[in-house]
């Protein structure tokens, strides 16, 4: 390096890079946003939301999909939530660490980066085929069960652990057993991270489409029981954007999926708030 | 104090992960005392009190040789239940630590897990426990706020009036007043002088001079092994042994 | 020693049996897909399959190596274009950034990462194809628009791993480094990244997993062509595209092919995870 650079000058070319960064990912995710937002909410409507779609999804509402991702998204937390929680109930009350507690936490690790559409082959041969279950609302929020499963029991088994050592020393010394402790009191505080890992899931359930389309088909009608095919919102709003079926109806669904996603992370960094200032 | 046994140790021996923390202790702890056990740091004087209500069980890699007995039965047989031996044989913490819940439901904790369900006589129970601990008047009007809200000599009388709720035999206490205002540590003293009436009272006081104001009877530990054991005023005032008065003295700590 | 009454070992069974669910679904998904998917490879020939130019199920050619090229073109192009970004934007929120400004901030990236992969694609599809055709020619449906998608999707996974790991550095370091006069750039660059090495690294692989796992926010703007691309302005199909695309109406031997493609997607996200690993633990 032949040329003395100023340290002082590199600083400032530094400190304007870094901020330009932070500036293009904030006006990244603005531009999406407000794009989005902005070309779909004129067309949501009351009937938009309440009707049910026609002719391939030109025209109605999408009563239906709005159905199908509550559907889905029911049947995936209700059974991955015990399962990620009483997993991380094992880890953290039950056992020292060994090698069972390494094996189940490798499988949740590795669960959590498999792709989606993996995801979807998996649910499709075991669930819709395997099982007999059919495309329908059980296999897809069955598949998606097994999507969330690994983030329920990473934020449970955290959440878990933060709570004081000693609260189940004075519970144990006031005579209860382990599961009086873990009943009443390591749950209650553990709930609000808890109750984050949930929402997070959630978010992934209302996010996610490949696995979906493998699992609980892309009908149009209204789904009448757990084995009725269904489409969610994410689903419908690829075929429309794909098929070129309708643009305004496309803006629309997506517009109505951001302002959830939305909802969520914001419930979900309001119950972080609450957790820490729990902790004061 | 009475002169019936109400703990009687024997050939008492503690590991813990190989290293040997008390040795071949015999001890008796008389019913209705008042018994400070002292010694200056690593003596094993908290571990001989989380022994007496089998707390050391939780600790992974702790081992006991000998016997505890309470009024005759081993502790360690396994035919104990330990949530009852813990119920009669209860402890307070050095730090008080209240559980995040309302002061009525902090208080009523230990009597709601032995199976307690009827309001009334909860809160029977709770009332009473707080004024043994020298604390109702000042908490009565606000039983359902946080018990995170109180003084930090307010919350350790909190944790006493919990244990109380119990109606222990025997209240074992680890540096209960450390980090107390003199105040609030006067007042758990008082309140101990008041219930060593009903309670057997085993306290690791935080300083000697607490020993010399509290307790009837003092045993002095010495890296695990018990030096000498009489009442407090002969402890203090003619020690046999002379690490005994040096500790005393402040030679050594 | 410890006595255990009935009712506690029930409890403890249970939760043992819960916590096998993972280890089960593990179990589950690679025996299913590895069943479905081997006796193809088998049929084909694993270096026909894996190096093979033709990708045609109607008349029996399942060579996945074009597919292989697009998943490793896109996914590098994403890495090349995301990294560099993501890393200033970890920089800034650890060293930068002032309290306020990363309160808000860092829920905007975890907003970043909750949109679903759809409208990306959608987003990508409407903007930025129409730029790179008017402006760099090509159709547009390229290995360039799935880049750029790629590389804003694994933005938020690299910056708040990067985040993590440059705020658990002590913070002795920084201040050795300004005892010895250096400015808050020269610590940042040769004291604090050095020294989150393993921990920048272990981001940037896991993003590289996402990356290559990514199916619907790539497969509007990739252009479905199944052959080698010649420059970034073609367009390409990955390994999981092709499996998005054909699973609609694949069967038999075609189904099994695709499965084949996910046995391989598998493969290669264990090797990342397990890359990601040691290097977390090589700290």
């Amino acid at each position: 390096m032949g040329i003395k650079v100023n340290p002082r000058t590199t600083q400032r070319i530094a400190k304007a890079v870094i901020w330009s960064a932070a500036v293009l990912v904030l006006l990244l995710l603005f531009t999406i946003i407000i794009y989005i937002l902005s070309k779909g909410i004129p067309h949501i409507t009351w009937q938009f939301l309440t009707e049910i779609p026609s002719d391939m999804g030109k025209s109605g509402g999408i009563l239906s999909a709005i159905v199908g991702t509550l559907a889905v998204t029911i049947v995936a937390v209700v059974v991955a939530t015990p399962l990620g929680v009483g997993t991380a109930f094992y880890l953290t009350e039950y056992t020292r660490e060994s090698g069972v507690t390494k094996v189940i936490r490798f499988s949740a690790e590795s669960l959590a980066g498999i792709p989606s559409i993996v995801y979807g082959l998996f649910g499709f041969i075991f669930f819709v085929t395997y099982l007999k279950l059919g495309w329908s609302i059980l296999s897809g929020g069955l598949t998606l069960a097994v999507m969330i499963l690994p983030t329920i029991i990473r934020t449970s088994e955290e959440a878990i652990r933060m709570v004081p050592p000693m609260y189940r020393e004075v519970s144990f010394s006031l005579g209860g057993t382990k599961w009086q402790t873990m009943t009443k009191v390591l749950i209650p505080s553990a709930l609000p991270g808890i109750a984050t890992g949930i929402i997070l899931g959630i978010g992934r359930c209302v996010a996610e489409t490949a696995a979906i389309i493998l699992t609980a088909g892309s009908a149009l009608q209204m789904p009448t029981s757990l084995f009725s095919p269904a489409r969610t919102l994410a689903v419908h709003f690829y075929i429309l954007a794909s098929e070129g079926i309708s643009a305004d109806n496309a803006y629309a669904t997506a517009a109505i999926l951001i302002i959830l996603i939305l909802l969520i992370n914001i419930g979900a960094n309001l119950l972080v708030n609450r957790f820490v200032a729990k902790r004061r | 104090m009475s002169e019936q046994t109400k703990i009687s140790i024997r050939d008492f021996n503690f590991f813990y992960a190989k290293k040997e923390v008390i040795r071949a202790l015999n001890l008796d702890i008389r019913e209705n005392e008042i018994l400070s056990v002292f010694g200056p740091a690593n003596s094993g004087t908290t571990t001989l009190l989380r022994a007496l209500n089998r707390m050391t069980d939780l600790t992974p890699g702790a081992r006991m040789e000998g016997e505890i007995l309470l009024d005759g039965t081993n502790i360690r047989s396994p035919d104990v239940n330990i949530s009852e031996l813990r119920r009669k044989v209860s402890m307070v913490f050095e730090v008080p630590t209240p559980l995040p819940m309302s002061i009525f439901d902090n208080v009523a904790y230990g009597p709601r897990l032995s199976g307690v369900k009827n309001r009334l006589t909860l809160e029977k129970i709770v009332e009473e426990s707080l004024q043994m601990a020298v604390l109702w008047d000042e908490v009565k009007d606000r039983l359902h706020h946080s018990a995170m809200r109180l003084s930090g000599g307010q919350q350790q009388r909190l944790c006493l009036a919990r244990i109380l709720a119990l109606h222990p035999e025997v209240i074992l206490l680890d540096r209960p007043c450390s980090g107390l205002d003199p105040v609030s540590t006067s007042k758990i003293e008082e309140s101990l002088r008041h219930l060593k009436e009903k309670f057997t009272i085993v306290i690791v006081p935080h300083n000697v001079q607490q020993a010399g104001r509290v307790s009837d009877r003092a045993a002095f530990l010495l890296m695990g092994d018990l030096i000498e054991v009489g009442l407090t005023a002969e402890v203090f005032a003619y020690p046999k042994d002379k690490r005994t008065s040096d500790y005393i003295t402040g030679r050594f700590g | 020693m410890k006595m255990k009454n009935f009712g506690e070992r029930i409890p403890q069974s249970l939760f043992f049996i819960m916590a096998l669910s993972a280890l089960t679904v593990l179990a589950l998904i690679t025996v299913f897909i590895f069943i479905e998917g081997v006796p193809l490879i088998v049929k084909v020939g694993f270096f026909k399959f894996i190096f093979g130019m033709k990708w045609a199920p109607s008349q029996g050619f399942y060579g996945i190596f074009p597919m292989i090229v697009g998943t490793i073109s896109v996914t590098l192009g994403a890495i090349i274009l995301g990294v560099p970004v993501a890393l200033c934007c970890a920089i800034f929120l650890a060293e930068f950034a002032p309290r306020w400004l990363s309160d808000i901030v860092r829920p905007a990236i975890q907003l970043l990462a909750g949109i679903p992969s759809v409208v990306y694609g959608f987003w990508g599809l409407i903007f930025i194809v129409p730029l790179i055709r008017n402006y760099l020619g090509g159709p547009g449906l390229s290995i360039l628009a799935g880049s750029i998608i790629l590389a804003i999707m694994i933005l938020p996974t690299v910056i708040s791993i990067s985040e993590v790991s440059l705020l658990a550095l002590s913070p002795l370091l920084k201040e050795g480094a300004f005892a010895l006069g250096a400015t808050q750039w020269q610590t940042i660059r040769s004291v604090l990244v050095p020294a989150a090495k393993s921990g920048i690294l272990a981001s940037i692989i896991l993003g590289i997993g996402r990356a290559v796992g990514e199916t619907m926010a790539v497969i509007m703007v990739l252009g479905n062509a199944v052959a080698l691309p010649n420059s970034i302005l073609s367009p390409v199909r990955t390994l999981t595209t092709n499996i998005g695309i054909e699973m609609g109406y694949a069967s038999g031997e075609h189904q099994q092919a695709l499965f084949a493609t996910g046995i391989v997607l598998l493969v290669i996200i264990m090797i990342l995870n397990s890359l990601a690993q040691y290097s977390i633990k090589r700290k």
